[in-house]
């Protein structure tokens, strides 16, 4: 449990968002706007990212814990000496499903075929 | 880059007495020709660019031209003078490029810096125009085949033409950027895993662009006019530019996976039949695969600039958030290929 008031953080970010969508996007053109549309993807993506944050961290880790590595960076590092080389489907195959996991959150859009 | 270029707006308040001292100077390399309209462009990291008029300079039969400046700016320690001298080579060569008029290089330099003074050709570099408005659809139609011969143009230039290029060897050299960033990504060491496994077995060595792809070309409605930003020429493989040009993030979101604007077949036989010698597309593949690799690993450095106060910014900051979308460009580049 978190000790603060209503909203919660995700409801925050969402509330400039919106501002911005309202407000700022209508009221301003060229550089100042293409900034405004960018802060407004920021804030999305953030909004996405808590709301499935904790499932993703989860599965993340397990994907890890399955390849025998406690974070990316052992991961990494096994793939360049080779360690993993007997099971590169598999590694492939969660790796993969990490990306999709990161891209749902930055650009969801990209994952549409 | 991603992001839009500044051309058309002017960065700041220009200081008035700098200006006219910059005016005087470009006048004193111009054979004391009148300048005037000094107008700054853009001004990335390491160089400013800079258009103006110069009214009856002797090179141009005293008449009156558009020009483009380039200066360099302190701290940046590339050289300015191979880089003239290669787009040089290439316009003798016949490659559609904006023509030197003058050049310096180092501190002792007219302009206090190394700098080329060049033509200013007419015509649109924000790929997205060029890909969408009604204007370009002729150009959308043959840019392919002309980007494929100014490629061949450029790698039938002999290599010592432009002294001062060099050569490394890419994935050493990117290891080493990924390693010096300290982010570790997966889907980048198995990159470089297959990259270093499928190496092309009889790579040539040629002047290399570095940097071939729309938002560094000139186009007007009839198509290409000249090839620009020639800053990271190198020696290197020729199918480097070939398969750079295919990088997913080249194409700008359309479906077409050369510069966005045709196929690899339109490409490949336009190059070859300019006399670029034959494309094995495996081996344009495996560069289209490391440019995919360079450019997710430019997207950590752009993020970088943000992350380490050398330029705050949130839009850099986003950018971090933007290396997913070069793994999985990767992953779909690989797919079937592992």
């Amino acid at each position: 449990m978190i000790p603060h008031d209503m909203p919660s953080s995700r409801e925050l970010v969402e509330s400039v968002r919106e501002w911005l969508e309202r407000d700022v996007l209508t009221g301003t053109t060229g550089r100042l706007q293409f900034h405004a549309r960018v802060a407004i993807n920021v804030l999305a993506m953030v909004e996405r990212e808590l709301a499935v944050g904790a499932e993703q961290a989860a599965a993340h880790q397990a994907r890890l814990d399955a390849l025998g590595c406690a974070d990316e960076a052992e991961l990494a590092a096994k793939i360049r000496t080779g360690e993993l080389d007997g099971d590169l489907d598999r590694v492939r195959e969660l790796v993969w499903a990490s990306v999709r996991d990161k891209l749902s959150v930055a650009n969801p859009k990209y994952l549409e075929p | 880059m991603s992001t839009p270029p500044a051309n058309g707006q002017r960065n700041g308040p220009s200081n008035g007495s700098a200006t006219e001292r910059l005016a005087a100077q470009l006048s004193s390399v111009l054979d004391g020709a009148e300048v005037t309209d000094l107008v700054r462009l853009s001004g990335g990291a390491s160089r400013e660019t800079w258009r103006f008029t110069a009214h009856g300079d002797a090179a141009d039969g005293a008449g009156t031209r558009p020009l483009i400046l380039q200066r360099q700016r302190a701290g940046d320690g590339r050289d300015m003078g191979v880089e003239a001298s290669v787009l040089r080579a290439a316009g003798a060569a016949g490659m559609p490029v904006a023509q030197v008029v003058a050049s310096g290089t180092g501190d002792d330099s007219p302009l206090e810096a190394s700098f080329m003074v060049m033509t200013a050709v007419e015509g649109e570099t924000i790929a997205r125009k060029i890909l969408r408005d009604d204007e370009y659809a002729e150009a959308r139609r043959v840019l392919p085949a002309q980007l494929g011969a100014a490629l061949a143009q450029l790698h039938a230039i002999p290599v010592d033409a432009a002294p001062g290029l060099v050569e490394q060897d890419q994935i050493a050299y990117y290891r080493g950027v990924m390693d010096t960033l300290g982010q570790p990504h997966p889907t980048f060491e198995l990159a470089f895993r297959w990259l270093e496994q499928h190496r092309p077995t009889s790579p040539r060595t040629t002047i290399v662009h570095g940097d071939f792809r729309l938002g560094n070309v000139i186009v007007g409605p009839d198509g290409l006019r000249a090839v620009l930003d020639w800053e990271l020429a190198h020696l290197g493989d020729p199918m480097e530019d070939l398969g750079w040009l295919c990088v997913k993030a080249w194409r700008f979101g359309s479906r077409l996976p050369v510069a966005g604007v045709g196929e690899y077949r339109q490409l490949f036989e336009a190059y070859e039949a300019a006399g670029g010698g034959r494309v094995d597309p495996d081996e344009a593949r495996w560069w289209e695969v490391l440019g995919t690799l360079k450019w997710g690993i430019m997207c950590i450095l752009q993020c970088s600039a943000h992350m380490n106060g050398f330029s705050r910014s949130h839009e850099l900051a986003a950018i971090g958030r933007r290396v997913c979308e070069n793994e999985h460009d990767l992953f779909l580049a690989l797919e079937g290929r592992w």
